[in-house]
């Protein structure tokens, strides 16, 4: 069994409530990194446990936090990134409904660090029902004096709220996610400057995944060192996985960063095997933005190693054969699984979430879903597939935010790996456009 | 001051200084084409990615390439850059690539639009776009939207480059009625309820809107823009500068605009008085003919022509004069 850093006390009848969190070890962290350690040491302390950004780029949290600006008298910002709502991806809601305090105790040990007396918990407008838990646990914190003014006496105020957004997709990325929280429309910024120089209301601010800014809490708690031991390599400490699809046991699972993809899938103290005694077909990773992978490429690696639940081992073989441990959703589909709708069916979704800002994602998401539509519904032609490579070429890194790979390399990856399926929804038009309708090995392509 | 290499020429430029103006210093064919970026209007850049540029080297300090291209309207340089914009053959196709894009959804109605000839969008697709397209898949058409007596909103000509929400956020202030709904391919600029927009400067949005999406409603359908002749004049305005370009046809004040320079941007904001109402040549003091790029294709128009005759020369501001000598305006058939 792997180490739980977070969520091992989970199941803990009434965990979220103050009482209960406490009696459990809780809020420790603050009074250590406040009563005995200097906002620098923290940050420290961070930098050694190697935690990496947990949203899904990947980002090293320490690196992060020693970028901000530090301009004196003025205030910084830490937001926690709430707005988890990538498909696939539903392991902060899960954290938060069930571990508020954690995700507030993370917050004040954070902002401690980083110098902040205000911070915001920005979350997604959907979870109406998480916002209602997370202010409770806030008014409770308040309460005990872990919020407010002159925190356990240290002379440290900080200020925390919970903000609901409106409900779009493109407001988890960072610099959107800014602009909706000043009130505007979320639109993505231009970069430079970066949120560390200008963030929110220009002053220098601190966006990071719910996740990473509660395994700042076991990191202060056991030390960055202990804390770097688990895992391997530059990719440290425990992650939550949410591992939905054609799984026997699909749920959201705390690994230690370095399990076998294969023992993550098949084995009974995690997913349990593919459902129905079917065969896997192809795996996504880290939610829905990744490329897709076939099983052979996402068990081992092109050069036959066993693919580990790591940054690094995921995204062996860039592109071409590789995928990225991104927010850390897992899909798994089976073989009765259509590519080419799946395909089409996250197009759309980008499609949909496509701020409109940038002429590359704005036409360009909405023409790849259209093609999708065509090539699934047995209106494709041969050129087509191509063309959609073309597309998700014209998208790829030319665009204000990421949004646009995310649109681009699903399709992209679809096509490189699974062009065969590409092909027989063409020459079998009539039939792929069944419901229900999947390649299957050995089909006559022409 | 940064020096940076663009385009294998050096320019300096001081600190601050983005991408795009480092080049425009330079000037010439190699300033990357810029279809929302607007330099009076703050904020304004970055969402076209018509100016996409190469970053060979991102300082003397850390030659690195960037890894990506960047939006040279909104990226600053740093001493040492080396960008690359004509002579990379990734942002050319890049640019293609964006042409395409810009052109899926704006109608090729060039006959009959009144932006021709003064469109942004019909230059850089001719400059950097193909002459087909591969989309093949329905476009999208809006009903026409009535956003006052003035000004005429034609959506499906917009390419979405937020220059009119700008002008009308930053010299509009408190009587901005317009922006942009939905998003995504679904975004539009549309107004409140179909209010009206009726500020007193409101008229601006038809100067910087790059393509034929917001026109002038006293002057649409009334004459393809080559065939009129502009000429600089002022008023004494309570409101504005009161600096504009008068659209000549005959003796009859067809339009009255802002000047813009070289690069299409208005010089000075003019107030809709000056705009819709001053239509009379003895409303104006006129200055002279107003310079047009010879590789225009409003300089088609041989208005310029009688400049030759000495005894108008002998009238014309000197600059003016010397102007026209290094700028012969294009002959038809030569």
């Amino acid at each position: 069994m792997g180490r739980k850093l977070l969520t091992e006390h989970i199941n803990v009848e009434g965990i979220d409530t103050f009482e209960v969190y406490r009696k459990h070890g809780g809020y420790r962290s603050v009074e250590k990194a406040i009563k005995t350690m200097t906002p620098d040491e923290v940050v420290e302390e961070v930098k050694k446990s190697g935690l990496r950004g947990r949203g899904g780029a990947g980002f090293p949290t320490g690196m992060k936090w020693s970028f901000l600006a530090k301009p004196e008298g003025v205030p910084r910002y830490l937001v926690c990134n709430a707005d988890e709502s990538e498909p696939g991806t539903f392991k902060d809601r899960q954290l938060m409904s069930k571990l508020p305090h954690l995700l507030i105790e993370g917050m004040i040990t954070s902002s401690y660090a980083l110098g902040a007396n205000t911070s915001y918990i920005y979350i997604r407008g959907e979870l109406l029902y998480v916002l209602r838990i997370l202010e409770k646990a806030i008014a409770e914190a308040y309460a005990n004096g872990f919020l407010g003014k002159n925190i356990l006496g240290s002379g440290y105020d900080l200020d925390l709220h919970v903000h609901p957004g409106g409900g779009a997709y493109i407001c988890g990325e960072e610099t959107a996610l800014l602009e909706s929280l000043e009130g505007k429309r979320g639109n993505p910024r231009n970069k430079p400057p970066f949120p560390a120089v200008q963030g929110l209301y220009a002053r220098p601010t601190v966006v990071n995944n719910v996740e990473s800014i509660a395994a700042v809490v076991p990191i202060i708690n056991e030390g960055g060192d202990e804390y770097a031991k688990i895992g391997v390599g530059r990719s440290t400490g425990t992650k939550l996985i949410s591992a939905c699809g054609h799984l026997n046991k699909p749920g959201i699972y705390e690994i230690e960063l370095g399990v076998p993809v294969e023992e993550f899938i098949y084995s009974d103290e995690y997913c349990g095997g593919i459902w129905k005694g079917r065969q896997l077909k192809a795996v996504v990773a880290g939610g829905s933005s990744v490329p897709i992978l076939p099983t052979e490429l996402i068990l081992k690696t092109a050069a036959g190693e066993n693919r580990l639940m790591t940054y690094e081992s995921l995204s062996d073989g860039g592109f071409m054969t590789g995928t990225m441990l991104g927010s850390g959703g897992f899909i798994a589909m089976d073989e009765t699984t259509c590519i080419v709708r799946n395909t089409w069916n996250f197009s759309r979704f980008y499609h949909h979430e496509s701020c409109g800002q940038c002429s590359p994602c704005r036409e360009g998401t909405g023409w790849m879903e259209k093609v999708l539509h065509r090539l699934e519904h047995g209106h494709g032609h041969m050129e087509d597939i191509d063309l959609l490579v073309s597309v998700a070429k014209q998208i790829e890194g030319n665009t204000i935010c990421p949004l646009g790979e995310a649109a681009a390399w699903p399709v992209a990856a679809a096509v490189r790996h699974f062009r065969h399926e590409f092909e027989w929804h063409v020459t079998h038009a009539k039939e792929a456009a069944q419901p229900g309708a999947v390649y299957r090995p050995g089909a006559v392509l022409a | 001051m940064a020096k940076i290499t663009f385009d294998g020429v050096e320019v300096e430029v001081p600190d601050g200084t983005t991408i795009l103006n480092a080049a425009r210093q330079i000037g010439g064919g190699i300033v990357p084409p810029a279809m929302c970026y607007y330099t009076p209007l703050k904020g304004s850049g970055g969402k076209c990615r018509a100016c996409l540029v190469r970053v060979a080297a991102g300082s003397a300090k850390d030659p690195r390439p960037m890894p990506k291209l960047v939006a040279s309207c909104v990226t600053p340089v740093q001493d040492g850059m080396v960008v690359e914009n004509t002579t990379s053959e990734q942002v050319l196709s890049v640019r293609k690539g964006i042409v395409e894009m810009l052109l899926i959804n704006h109608p090729l109605d060039c006959p009959v639009c009144d932006q021709a000839g003064e469109c942004d969008l019909q230059n850089f697709a001719f400059e950097h776009g193909v002459s087909t397209t591969r989309y093949q898949e329905e476009r999208r058409t809006f009903e026409k939207i009535d956003i006052g007596p003035l000004i005429q909103l034609h959506m499906t000509r917009c390419i979405l480059c937020y220059r009119c929400v700008y002008t009308a956020d930053q010299i509009a202030k408190g009587d901005r009625v317009h922006g942009v709904l939905g998003r995504g391919d679904a975004a539009e600029i549309g107004t409140y309820i179909e209010n009206i927009i009726d500020n007193d400067f409101s008229g601006n949005v038809i100067d910087v809107c790059p393509v034929g999406a917001l026109t002038d409603k006293t002057f649409r359908f009334k004459q393809r823009v080559w065939f009129t002749k502009p000429v600089n004049a002022h008023r004494d305005c309570p409101k504005c500068a009161g600096n504009v370009v008068l659209w000549y046809k005959g003796k009859d004040v067809l339009r009255t605009t802002a000047r813009k320079d070289q690069y299409g941007e208005v010089k000075e904001w003019i107030c809709n008085e000056c705009r819709f109402e001053k239509k009379e040549t003895s409303d104006w003091v006129i200055e002279g003919p107003a310079h047009i790029d010879r590789s225009s294709v409003i300089s088609a128009n041989h208005y310029e022509l009688p400049v030759l005759n000495q005894s108008v020369v002998a009238d014309l501001p000197e600059s003016t004069v010397r102007d026209l000598q290094q700028n012969p305006p294009l002959k038809l058939g030569s």
